[in-house]
């Protein structure tokens, strides 16, 4: 209850500030969505970032959480430059930064409707992904529930670091645990046999949703290896957009079902 | 509503979803694909000791909604809080991808979605979560041709990315019973403390996300009875109106201006949410 | 949880198919199918073990008549009492007959 005990994360601002080099800040954004205009490889690209602001006007959002304004300061940073490409012969990327620990829990948040901020941001890439801006989504820390349904999962492709700081889920543990009913060592032991309910990157990457799995050196403070590895594959991923827009993620063993079902659908449709 | 409108109501809230999504359809056009005899189950379930629900909690029902091509997609809030996995979450994704690929070939097949839903199954965890993604990801596609018409009638509400869901459709329709947020009251005061949000509060939680209140504020389009044919009714009527100009989550300028003018030190109550949302209502 | 199996005396197959309940907290789901002829097969998954013997009880109250339609049943349980189960088997046994198929 009350505070989490860990620290602000610096991932999502360390990797934003490397990656945003040379770029044009955006300006008018709240304090907790950054955004920077540049260029990549033959593209230009806006990089959007979430990150913790202790003087986050809501209390509650004030340690990286995905609340109100980061909602509806992400959806703006994305339609902005979706407006701003509408006549444009190339439509610039859109890269998403993603290291945020949960959506926002408060009182505000929902009276305020959070739930319609958070889908301001991801309605807004998912139309700027249909109106063919390549948009990728890369997880550099945590990736959970509503925070990275708003920010990353409406991307053409998803990259993450292959490090034990990238945690992508719906819930965290002791929460998870408690609404369960299970203790979270229970939930470590059913995570091992049921690989969509683990914490870890490793067992994430079976479900077939990640494009590229990358092995970084430092994860906390990125080379100059390692920055030039991840530019590189996001220049790789801008490309695979451009060949093939929508890449199945019904190919992983463990969607079978989702596949399967789909087909049931479509031979039952009349 | 006088006494002998009311002796004829049907509470839709007591209908189970199956029941729901035919209350919906027109008269006699609708079938069930993947219904429950065809045991398309979750996998995940039975491996953790939970019994799985042959239809894994959803129903897709097609058929016609005002003599047009419809399908509802109905979750069931008994099962397991009507909590989403993977195979319930593949059914409805995949049923809106379905409609979207009908309009683009020039059937104008449109999509009700009614919520009873805790959002995702944590039993399931990240397939439910990709699969939510890719319902968010199919109304998008689908609510530029058709509107996407959601209905949340109690009494387990609308939560998680499933709320997210709610608010990417066209219209919203709500009643009394109904709840709409993004986090359920317990893991508010789990995370935040119970002076925050307490769980156990049951006018406070309404006062702040129950249908009434989300109407109210702008953030449902439709509220109503307790009523099987009044809310067909409203749905159909809905279809009719079209796709919007805007759809609510478009509205970014006017909402970052109504965030910027809420007084963010004190905490809110309904009447102040209300007042803060301009509608003075 | 278990996976138990059950088998009655049965006449020739029922008509049509039936599904009752929801696997809802103490509640459960029943379908209802034709079975094969000369016998009713009941499968139940429930969340509870240890509980055989009740499930043999009441199934042993509900499949009594060997002259009555063949049915596969499966029974989908969340910890339901004896009563509820009797009433949802009732319940999908009822709306068989109703129809006239069984």
């Amino acid at each position: 209850m009350g505070q989490a005990t860990e620290d602000l994360s610096i991932r999502g601002r360390v990797w934003f500030e490397q990656l945003a080099q040379g770029g044009a800040p955006v300006a008018g954004l709240a304090e907790s969505v950054l955004a920077s205009d540049l260029r990549m490889g033959t593209r230009e690209a806006r990089i959007i970032a979430v990150v913790p602001d202790p003087g986050n006007p809501f209390p509650r959002a004030a340690r990286g959480e995905f609340g109100l304004l980061e909602g509806w300061n992400v959806a703006k940073a994305v339609t902005d430059a979706v407006a701003a490409d509408l006549n444009a012969p190339v439509k610039r990327a859109l890269v998403a930064i993603v290291d945020i620990p949960s959506q926002a829990y408060g009182r505000r948040e929902e009276a305020y409707g959070i739930h319609l901020a958070l889908a301001a941001s991801g309605g807004a890439y998912a139309a700027a992904r249909m109106a063919g801006h390549p948009v990728v989504a890369l997880i550099v820390g945590k990736a959970m529930s509503g925070g990275f349904l708003a920010h990353g999962y409406q991307a053409n492709r998803i990259i993450a670091l292959d490090d034990p700081g990238v945690v992508i889920h719906a819930m965290n543990r002791a929460a998870a645990a408690r609404i369960t009913l299970r203790s979270v060592a229970d939930l470590e032991v059913l995570a091992a046999k049921v690989p969509p309910m683990a914490y870890d990157v490793r067992h994430f990457s079976t479900l077939g949703l990640l494009w590229r799995l990358i092995q970084v050196g430092d994860p906390q403070h990125p080379s100059a290896q390692d920055l030039a590895l991840v530019r590189q594959t996001l220049l790789e991923a801008l490309d695979d957009i451009e060949r093939v827009p929508f890449r199945s993620r019904l190919e992983a063993p463990n969607r079978a079902a989702s596949a399967a079902v789909r087909a049931r659908l479509r031979e039952e449709w009349q | 509503m006088d006494t002998s409108q009311l002796l004829k109501t049907v509470s839709f809230i007591e209908m189970g979803a199956r029941e729901r999504a035919f209350a919906l359809l027109d008269p006699g056009s609708g079938h069930e694909l993947i219904g429950p005899f065809e045991r398309m189950k979750s996998p995940w379930l039975e491996p953790q000791g939970i019994a799985a629900q042959a239809d894994d909690g959803v129903v897709v029902a097609k058929g016609s909604i005002g003599g047009q091509p419809a399908v509802v997609l109905a979750i069931e809030g008994s099962f397991q809080g009507g909590s989403l996995g993977e195979v319930g979450g593949a059914k409805i994704a995949g049923s809106l991808e379905l409609a979207a690929e009908d309009n683009r070939r020039g059937v104008p097949t449109r999509a009700v979605l009614l919520l009873e839903t805790g959002g995702v199954r944590l039993q399931e965890a990240n397939l439910g979560l990709a699969a939510i993604a890719e319902i968010h990801a199919a109304i998008a596609d689908l609510r530029r041709h058709q509107p996407v018409v959601a209905v949340v009638a109690g009494t387990v509400g609308c939560f998680g990315g499933m709320s997210v869901a709610a608010a990417l459709c066209s219209y919203l329709v709500v009643t009394r019973e109904a709840r709409v947020g993004l986090n359920g009251p317990q893991v508010i005061e789990q995370e935040a403390g119970i002076e925050e949000y307490d769980s156990r509060d049951r006018p406070f939680i309404w006062s702040l996300s129950g249908g009434e209140q989300r109407f109210r504020t702008g953030l449902a389009d439709r509220y109503v009875e307790d009523d099987a044919a009044g809310i067909a009714a409203t749905v159909r009527e809905l279809f009719a109106q079209g796709v919007p100009a805007q759809h609510r989550d478009q509205r970014i300028g006017e909402f970052l201006d109504l965030l910027a003018r809420v007084d963010t030190a004190r905490q809110p109550d309904g009447a102040y949410a209300r007042a803060a949302f301009g509608k003075g209502n | 949880m278990e996976k138990l199996q059950f088998s009655f005396p049965a006449g020739p197959p029922a008509q049509g198919r039936v599904l009752a309940g929801v696997v809802g907290s103490g509640d459960l789901e029943v379908l209802v199918e034709p079975g094969q002829p000369g016998q009713t097969r009941v499968a139940v998954n429930t969340s509870v073990d240890g509980c055989a013997w009740l499930w043999q009880a009441v199934l042993e109250r509900t499949f009594t008549d060997p002259g009555a339609a063949a049915l596969a049943v499966e029974i989908n349980d969340f910890g339901a009492t004896p009563g509820v189960v009797g009433m949802r088997i009732h319940q999908a046994l009822s709306e068989l007959n109703l129809a006239g198929k069984a």
